[in-house]
């Protein structure tokens, strides 16, 4: 195997065995990229330099402190970076350099982890293909007519493609489990709070949470014990104690008690999706799990009341893009409403002026209380579902989506449709509760994913039936032909 | 004012909290800076930026509270109110709408003796905004400058209840707010450097009216006087409607210092819909009941306890204590006169008189005043052991307040000693009625003005050092004897 095929930890045993170097693995990588990304289109921002840098820096022993010491990442790009441009895949930020790194990312570079790049994304984080940059559309390894879902989808792409054995994203109602299902890899959001929304450009404040995406669970484990915990300067940011994740990399299950919602096996389901689930059920049981179905009864409303609570906090979220102090500005305009009206029209794509204008509407005097009010509550009852399930079960399965990827373009005029890919992602960011998407097998070459969903903070559980269900079956070995040859 | 109208004034005011760093953020809130040094990606509103709330200001708010006998919440939100300009970066404020920190409160103003309580219906925390610069002024500059060094400044918005009756009950609520704020040490309280602003809702209706007429907002009032004068202007204005039969319009005006009246800004249709919701950066602040009373232990004399003192333990009258107790510094002062001296009637005339008079002359603060309080008391010693007259007091006293020097420093450096020996005395008034025989004639030809005359004389003579009391008497003495 290639280097740039291993997971952090085969990578660190190898450096800790003194069998590579930390340029070889930085190295092997980039040449992964260079081969690979013109195909793929994960990177908007490729940090080559800095990267062989830091690698170059930590050639000594002595240097090596660090958890991840000179382990590559990358970055969805609504991580800010100082001194990196990072865009959020939009016009808007096209230039915009920070001057500060976010949380995530400060702990990521004190554990002396190298980061190679920023991985494109739907225009602010809104989408679910990443059709939606600005810039390019990502394609899906395992199709590259396909897309490789969203808004986290350069995450997924780049990891799947072996262009990282990591990245960063961010999960607002599926972002980050969504294109790991579509594209075959893990993809963990934890319990909103967990992990420090500091430096990670808003969409949706109460929803939006920062995870890994990884080809193994126990790299999702490794990074969560870096990234994961309290950090004063986010006020959400939950002061609860954070376990050492990889204790909870363990196959045995038995006698955990697993919940699957009947309304998450029938409408409109792909078939090969719900029986591939359905299998995985069975595995979880072989494994000495007890299963039972169970109902949450007002799923079918969480998908409305996301994109009225989602878009009611971008329309504020997003108000602060009016070209005074940062990002696009149009120069010409020769008064301030212009100028901010010249200046937000060039500068956002028609989904992120779709959720604005949909968030001002919902907040204006005299729809509040019929669209913003009445959404709190249906996540109020959302939350109520969850915890009644979690009163017996420990974690909850369904399909991460109701589909495999679809064709690129196939839903671009289609936004309902398109918002439809979250149905079953979007009530775990409206609970803030952990969930999990690992790959449960292949529909016509296509990754199918599988979401566990845990209790709030109670991420070690989520890992650990994740972790045994890849520890006893092969999905996650087969890789992507990136339109060549299957492996 | 036409007296078969009542006019009606609610207040909002905004007061800059005392603390070192900004609401949600650790930048400092010194005034003055060059623009823009005070700032950082958070309250410059930059992506990724989250607002942390800083616990000094809720504790300043629940200070401020329970100075103004308010209700504390047990839980308060945040909310966001969004409009667009170019001084506010996130492009919303935040504020509190419907959890805010205190409510229910009053005040009490003393008009002419009588007291009057006003209530206040909220007052709730949020972050100030920049400011813009023009060169020249806003309509014929070429370009705006934004400063955000105030972004984020911790402000208090208090709102009474529309409970005034006049411009002069009014400008009393503010004086006596400022009062509290001042000795609750929870504000600076500059209005001319914008750390006290006041907006005022007016209306007018017919007296007996219960239904409260059509309201206007009156924003930039800078001053007591700019606020009294407003509402005066506005108050004539609204009744002049309505006599002509005019429509009165609900819209917010701003005051033209300048002309000295006030202008259309936009009408309630065209307000902006600022679609408030809660904060989804900041959780819910819980507020301890052990924390508020924690802060009520710590609350200092406030302006109504010290009035009492004044008046319980110094017999002054109501209106001096309310002068008095105007700022604590100026209260400061007069108790540390008083542990120098033992009349306070005294002391409180001076300090209303010649001290108010010098201070606003030079437009300065007690604080700033050279004459300390033991300099003061000294003097006044000095009038009682007629060492000094009255009159020269006063001009011992522009010496004090120009230089600082001591008073007695003062009295020997210009040989200002009053003469009250009555042998140095008669000499010289022999001398004087030797010199005025004609005028002593006048005198005791039952002209009594003329002994004015010859006292005048007398002071003339020493260079006003007499003691005229003395003079008077041995000039009656003398001009009777002979």
């Amino acid at each position: 195997m290639e280097l740039y095929e291993l997971g952090l930890r085969d990578l660190q045993d190898k450096l800790n065995r003194e069998e590579v170097s930390i340029r070889e693995i930085i190295e092997s990588v980039l040449k992964r990229i260079h081969e690979v990304d013109d195909k793929v289109k994960a990177f908007i921002t490729l940090d080559e330099e800095n990267a062989l840098k830091k690698a170059a820096g930590l050639s000594s022993k002595e240097s090596r402190k660090g958890q991840i010491v000179g382990l590559p990442f990358a970055l969805k790009d609504v991580f800010c970076t100082r001194g990196l441009r990072t865009t959020c895949a939009s016009r808007m930020l096209e230039n915009y350099v920070p001057i500060y790194d976010a949380t995530a990312v400060s702990r990521l570079n004190a554990e002396q982890g190298i980061l190679i790049g920023k991985l494109n994304m739907d225009e602010f984080a809104m989408g679910s293909s990443t059709e939606l940059s600005a810039f390019f559309p990502t394609r899906n390894p395992w199709d590259l007519e396909r897309v490789p879902g969203g808004s986290s989808g350069g995450c997924a792409a780049a990891v799947a493609a072996g262009e990282v054995p990591v990245a960063l994203g961010s999960d607002t109602g599926g972002s980050i489990r969504q294109p790991a299902s579509f594209c075959g890899v893990v993809g963990f959001k934890p319990s909103y709070g967990r992990v420090s929304r500091w430096g990670v450009i808003a969409y949706s404040s109460s929803m939006d949470q920062a995870g890994v995406i990884a080809r193994k669970v126990e790299d999702c484990a490794l990074i969560m014990n870096i990234i994961a915990g309290h950090d004063p300067l986010d006020a959400t940011s939950a002061n609860v104690e954070v376990s050492d994740y990889t204790s909870f990399l363990q196959p045995n299950i038995r006698g955990m008690k697993i919940a699957y919602p009947t309304e998450c096996f029938q409408q409109g389901m792909d078939e090969a999706v719900k029986n591939l689930v359905l299998n995985a059920l069975k595995k979880y049981e072989e494994l000495g799990a007890i299963i039972e179905e169970v109902s949450l009864p007002h799923g079918e409303y969480a998908l409305p009341a996301y994109y009225i609570i989602g878009p009611a906090e971008a329309s504020a979220n997003l108000a602060c893009y009016d070209g005074v102090r940062f990002g696009l500005r149009d120069y010409e305009a020769d008064n301030v409403l212009d100028m901010y009206c010249n200046s937000r029209s060039a500068g956002f794509g028609d989904e992120v002026k779709r959720r604005i204008m949909l968030g001002t509407h919902v907040l204006s005097s005299g729809y509040y209380k019929n669209y913003y009010l009445k959404a709190m509550k249906v996540r109020r009852l959302i939350k109520n579902d969850f915890d009644q399930v979690f009163k017996n079960f420990d974690l909850i399965v369904t399909p991460t989506t109701p589909t495999t990827a679809f064709k690129l373009g196939a839903e671009l005029d289609d936004f309902l449709t398109l918002y439809g890919n979250d149905i079953f992602t979007v009530p775990v960011n409206m609970a803030g509760l952990p969930a999990i998407s690992i790959p449960c097998g292949f529909s016509d070459g296509l990754p199918v994913g599988m979401q566990i969903i845990g209790q709030t903070f109670d991420e070690g559980r989520v890992l650990k039936a994740a972790y045994a269900f890849e520890q006893n079956t092969t999905y996650h070995n087969i890789k992507p032909s990136l339109g060549g040859e299957q492996r | 004012m036409n007296e078969d109208y009542e006019v009606v004034v609610g207040l909002e005011v905004h007061a800059e909290l005392k603390t070192q760093s900004k609401i949600f953020c650790s930048c400092s809130t010194a005034f003055g800076a060059e623009p823009n040094t005070q700032i950082c990606p958070g309250c410059a509103g930059f992506p990724g930026m989250l607002p942390v709330l800083n616990r000094q200001v809720v504790e300043i708010a629940i200070m401020a509270g329970l100075a103004l006998n308010c209700e504390i919440a047990e839980i308060c939100l945040f909310d966001r109110k969004n409009y667009f300009y170019p001084d506010l970066p996130r492009a919303y404020q935040i504020s509190q709408l419907d959890l805010p920190i205190c409510q229910k409160g009053y005040l009490e103003i003393d008009l002419d003796g009588k007291k009057k309580r006003i209530g206040i219906t909220r007052a709730h925390m949020e972050e100030d905004a920049g400011k813009l610069v023009h060169q020249g002024n806003i309509t014929s500059s070429p370009f705006s400058l934004v400063d955000l060094n105030r972004c984020g400044m911790p402000l208090l918005e208090i709102v009474s209840e529309p409970d005034m009756r006049s411009s002069q009950e009014a400008r009393a609520y503010m004086e006596k707010l400022r009062s509290i704020l001042l000795f609750a040490g929870v504000s600076n309280c500059k209005m001319e450097e914008g750390s006290l602003r006041c907006d005022a809702n007016i209306s007018v209706r017919p007296r007996g009216q219960k239904e409260l007429g059509i309201r206007t907002e009156i924003k930039n009032l800078n001053s007591f006087r700019a606020l009294e004068r407003a509402i005066e202007y506005e108050a004539k204005r609204h009744i002049e409607a309505i006599e002509d039969g005019e429509k009165l319009i609900q819209e917010t005006r701003t005051w033209d210092e300048e002309k000295q009246i006030t202008l259309s800004m936009r009408s309630k249709e065209e307000a902006e819909d600022y679609r408030y919701f809660p904060d989804p950066n900041l959780p819910p602040v819980k507020i301890e009941r052990e924390w508020v009373e924690k802060i009520r232990a710590t609350l200092p004399e406030l302006p109504d306890q010290a009035q009492l003192r004044l008046v319980d333990n110094y017999s002054l009258p109501p209106y001096d204590a309310v002068i008095l107790t105007l700022t604590p510094e100026f209260l400061a002062y007069f108790d540390n006169c008083l542990a120098h001296y033992h009349d306070a009637k005294t002391v409180s005339n001076w300090m209303m008189g010649e001290l108010s008079k010098h201070l606003n002359q030079n437009n300065m603060e007690i604080n700033d005043c050279k004459i300390q309080p033991a300099a003061l008391a000294r003097m006044l010693s000095l009038i009682d052991e007629g060492t000094i007259s009255g009159k020269m007091a006063k001009s011992v006293f522009e010496e004090m307040f120009a230089s600082g020097k001591e008073p007695d420093l003062i009295i020997k450096e210009k040989g200002m000693v009053q003469i009250s020996d009555e042998s140095t005395l008669i000499k010289i008034i022999e001398e004087v009625t030797a010199n005025n025989a004609g005028v002593v004639e006048d005198y005791r030809s039952g002209k009594e003005k003329a002994l004015g005359f010859l006292v005048g004389q007398v002071m003339k003579a020493t260079r006003g050092q007499a003691n005229p009391a003395i003079v008077n008497k041995l000039l009656k003495d003398c001009l009777k004897g002979d």
